[in-house]
C-alpha cells in the first residue's frame, strides 16, 4: 500500500497548501486589499460584519501573523468559514451547504456518464481505425477547446429557446412544486438537470475518447492481443481483453481531469442559473463577497481531493500491481 | 519538415493558428468602430447583422465585430504569455527533476503534483478577486498568473522523458568529458525533448485561452477590458440566448473564435503526437492512399497492431 500512503500524503499536503494560500492571499496582495474591502463595505455593513471581517483579514488586531494563522486553522477545524458579506448574517458554511448537493449531484452523474460513454466510444474508435469514426476526432477537438459555458449557451439557445424542450434555468420549478421527497419535485429536478448534464457530458467527453483511443491503439500491439486474435477468439472477446488493460491510464488520468470538469461545471451552472456552488460563486464575485469566495475555494478543493482519493481506490482495486508490497 | 506538412491536421492547425495570430496583431486596426461607443440611437434591443454592422450590435448598440477584433488581441496575448511562461517553468522544473533525481526529484515532483490536483480556476478566482477589478488589468501580468497554475502538466511529462534520456550513452559521455550539469541539460538533453516541449506549450496555450475566457466570463477581470470572455459576459448578463428572438450574433462569434483558436492548437498537437507515434494515425492519413494500398494488396484499415507500411524501395519505383 505504498502507493496509497504516498497519494494520501500528497492530498493532505495539497489541502494544507490550499488553506495556507487562502490565508495569505488577502494579506500579501499589493496595497492591502483587506483594507480596501473594509473601506468599500464600511458604508453598508453593520458593526458586527465589519468586526468579523477585521478578525478574518487581520486588520486592527494585536495578534501577530503566526497567531492569526493559528486562529484561522482553529476556526476551520471547528467548521467555521466566516460570515457572508452579501447575505449577512448567514454563515458561509450554511450557504455552501445548501448549494453543494445540487453541484455534487449534477457533476457526479454527468462525469460518470461522460467517462463510461467516452471510454466505450474510444474503444470503438481504436478498433475501427480508418473508418468514419476517425472523423470524430477534429469535431471532438472543437468541443474540448470550446469553453463549457459556450456549449451551455448554445444548448440553451437551441434546446430551450428555439425548441422549448427543456427549461432554461433554475434547479426546479419554484412556482409549482414543493421541495421534498415527492414525485413532482423529483421529476422537476430531473427535467431541469437534463440540459446542464448534457452540456457537461458533451464538453468533457472528448478527453476520454481521445485518451482511450490512443491507449487502445498502443495496447493492441501487445502480443497477448495478437495471440488472442490468432487463436480465433471472437473479436468482442479480443477487444475486451485489450480494453481492460487500456483502461488503466484513463482511470489514472481521472485525477487530472476532475479539476477541469468541476471548474467547467461551475461555469455551466452560471449559464443555467443552477442553484449550485457555481452560481453561488458567481453571485459572490458580483457582490465582492470575499469570505464566501474563499470558503467556496476551500470546499471545492476538498471535494476535488476526495474525488481523487476515490479514483485512487478504484485504481488500486483494478490494478493488482499497485497493491503489491514493495 | 515536409513530412510534417503532409499531415492535414498540421496544415489545418497551422492555418488556424496563423490566422488568429494575424488577427491579434492587426485586428484592432481593422475594427471599424471603438468597442465602447454606441453606434446607433435605438437603445435597448440588439440589431441583427446588416451591411453597416456585419455582426450586428449589442444591447447598448456597440458594434460586435469591433469588439471581436479588439478583444482578440487581449485573448490571444494572454494565452500566448501564459503558454510561454508555463513552458519555461515546466522545462526548468521538469528537466531539473528528471536529471538530478533523488531529493530534488522528490521535492519538485511533489510540487508539480500539488499544482496538478489543486483546482486551478477557483484559486485564480480568489487571486484575481483580491487584485480588484477596478484597475485596468495588464495582459502580461494576467498571463503570468495563469501560467503559475498551468505548468505542472508539462513538467511531469518532461520529467519522465528526461528520466529515460539520463541513462543514454551520449549523456554519459558528456559527463565523462566533464561538461557542466546545466550544459548537459540545455544542450544535450533539451534538443531531444523538442516535441514534448512543443506539446506542452500548445497544451498550456489552450489552457490559457480557456482559463482567461472563463475568468473574464465570470467578471473577475475588469468587465470593461475587452476580450472574448468579456463579450460572453455581457451577452450572458443580457440573457442573449434566452430572448425570443435569439440574439445569436452576439454570443456565437466570441465563443466560436475561442473554440476555433483552441481547435487549431489542438490539431497541431494531434499532428505532433502522430508524427512522434505514427500508429496513432487514422487509416486515411497513414501516408498511403487507398488506391495504392489496394494495389499493394494491403487491407484498407490497419488491423490490431499491424500498420500497413510500403517498402520505400518499391514505393519509389
Amino acid at each position: 500500500m505504498r502507493m496509497m500512503s504516498r497519494r494520501i500524503t500528497l492530498y493532505i499536503l495539497t489541502a494544507i497548501v490550499a488553506i495556507t494560500v487562502n490565508f495569505f492571499i488577502p494579506r500579501l496582495m499589493p496595497g492591502n486589499p483587506a483594507l480596501a474591502v473594509l473601506g468599500r463595505v464600511q458604508a453598508q455593513e453593520s458593526k458586527q460584519a465589519i468586526a468579523a471581517l477585521e478578525l478574518q483579514y487581520g486588520v486592527q488586531t494585536k495578534t501577530g501573523l503566526w497567531g492569526q494563522y493559528m486562529q484561522y486553522w482553529s476556526h476551520l477545524l471547528h467548521g467555521n468559514l466566516g460570515t457572508s458579506l452579501n447575505s449577512y448574517p448567514a454563515s458561509v458554511g450554511s450557504l455552501i451547504r445548501d448549494a453543494l448537493p445540487w453541484t455534487i449531484g449534477l457533476v457526479g452523474v454527468a462525469t460518470v456518464i461522460s467517462f463510461v460513454l467516452g471510454t466505450l466510444l474510444g474503444v470503438a474508435a481504436a478498433w475501427r481505425r480508418g473508418t468514419w469514426l476517425d472523423g470524430l476526432l477534429p469535431a471532438m477537438a472543437f468541443f474540448q477547446a470550446a469553453p463549457y459555458f459556450f456549449v451551455a449557451i448554445l444548448a440553451v439557445a437551441l434546446f430551450s429557446t428555439k425548441l422549448g424542450w427543456f427549461p432554461p434555468n433554475s434547479g426546479y420549478d419554484t412556482t409549482t412544486v414543493n421541495p421534498g421527497f415527492n414525485g413532482p419535485f423529483l421529476s422537476s429536478v430531473l427535467d431541469h438537470a437534463m440540459l446542464p448534464a448534457v452540456t457537461i457530458v458533451l464538453a468533457s467527453i472528448a478527453g476520454w475518447i481521445i485518451g482511450m483511443r490512443n491507449m487502445m491503439i498502443t495496447t493492441m500491439d501487445e502480443d497477448y492481443v495478437l495471440l488472442g486474435a490468432a487463436k480465433g477468439l471472437p473479436s468482442h472477446r479480443v477487444v475486451s481483453y485489450a480494453a481492460r488493460n487500456a483502461l488503466l491510464p484513463s482511470v489514472a488520468g481521472f485525477s487530472l481531469a476532475i479539476g477541469f470538469i468541476v471548474s467547467g461545471a461551475l461555469l455551466t451552472e452560471i449559464v443555467f442559473s443552477y442553484p449550485g456552488v457555481g452560481y453561488l460563486l458567481f453571485t459572490a464575485i458580483g457582490s465582492d463577497d470575499y469570505p464566501l469566495l474563499q470558503g467556496i475555494f476551500l470546499i471545492i478543493t476538498l471535494a476535488v481531493l476526495l474525488a481523487n482519493l476515490a479514483a485512487d481506490f478504484v485504481y488500486a482495486f483494478l490494478d493488482p500491481r499497485t497493491r503489491q508490497e514493495a | 519538415m515536409r513530412r510534417l506538412l503532409r499531415s492535414p491536421k498540421i496544415v489545418v492547425g497551422l492555418c488556424l493558428s496563423v490566422v488568429f495570430g494575424l488577427l491579434a496583431i492587426i485586428g484592432p486596426l481593422l475594427a471599424p468602430y471603438s468597442p465602447n461607443t454606441s453606434v446607433s440611437t435605438t437603445n435597448g434591443t440588439p440589431l441583427p447583422p446588416s451591411a453597416a454592422h456585419l455582426l450586428g450590435t449589442t444591447q447598448v448598440q456597440q458594434d460586435v465585430l469591433s469588439q471581436l477584433l479588439v478583444g482578440g488581441r487581449s485573448t490571444i496575448l494572454v494565452s500566448l504569455v501564459a503558454g510561454l511562461a508555463a513552458t519555461v517553468l515546466a522545462v526548468l522544473f521538469g528537466v531539473t527533476a528528471g536529471y538530478f533525481g533523488s531529493w530534488a526529484d522528490d521535492g519538485l515532483s511533489m510540487l508539480a503534483n500539488i499544482f496538478l490536483v489543486l483546482p486551478a480556476l477557483p484559486l485564480l478566482i480568489v487571486i484575481f478577486g483580491f487584485m480588484g477589478k477596478g484597475t485596468n488589468p495588464n495582459d502580461v501580468v494576467i498571463g503570468v498568473i495563469i501560467a503559475i497554475t498551468g505548468w505542472a502538466f508539462g513538467a511531469r511529462q518532461l520529467r519522465a522523458q528526461t528520466l529515460s534520456m539520463r541513462a543514454r550513452d551520449f549523456v554519459d559521455s558528456a559527463k565523462v568529458i566533464g561538461e557542466k550539469s546545466w550544459r548537459i541539460m540545455t544542450f544535450e538533453i533539451l534538443p531531444n525533448l523538442i516535441p514534448v516541449v512543443a506539446t506542452a506549450f500548445l497544451f498550456t496555450v489552450i489552457y490559457g485561452v480557456g482559463t482567461y475566457t472563463a475568468l473574464s466570463f465570470l467578471g473577475v477581470i475588469s468587465t470593461s477590458h475587452w476580450s472574448w470572455g468579456t463579450m460572453l459576459y455581457w451577452a450572458q448578463s443580457a440573457q442573449a440566448a434566452q430572448q425570443v428572438h435569439l440574439e445569436w450574433w452576439w454570443f456565437v462569434p466570441p465563443g466560436l473564435a475561442v473554440g476555433l483558436f483552441g481547435t487549431g492548437l489542438a490539431l497541431l498537437n494531434f499532428g505532433i503526437d502522430e508524427f512522434v507515434n505514427p500508429r496513432l494515425r487514422g487509416g486515411g492519413t497513414s501516408g498511403i492512399s487507398g488506391r495504392r494500398a489496394r494495389r499493394a494488396g494491403l487491407p484498407r484499415r490497419p488491423q490490431l497492431g499491424l500498420t500497413p507500411v510500403l517498402d520505400p524501395a518499391r514505393r519509389a519505383s
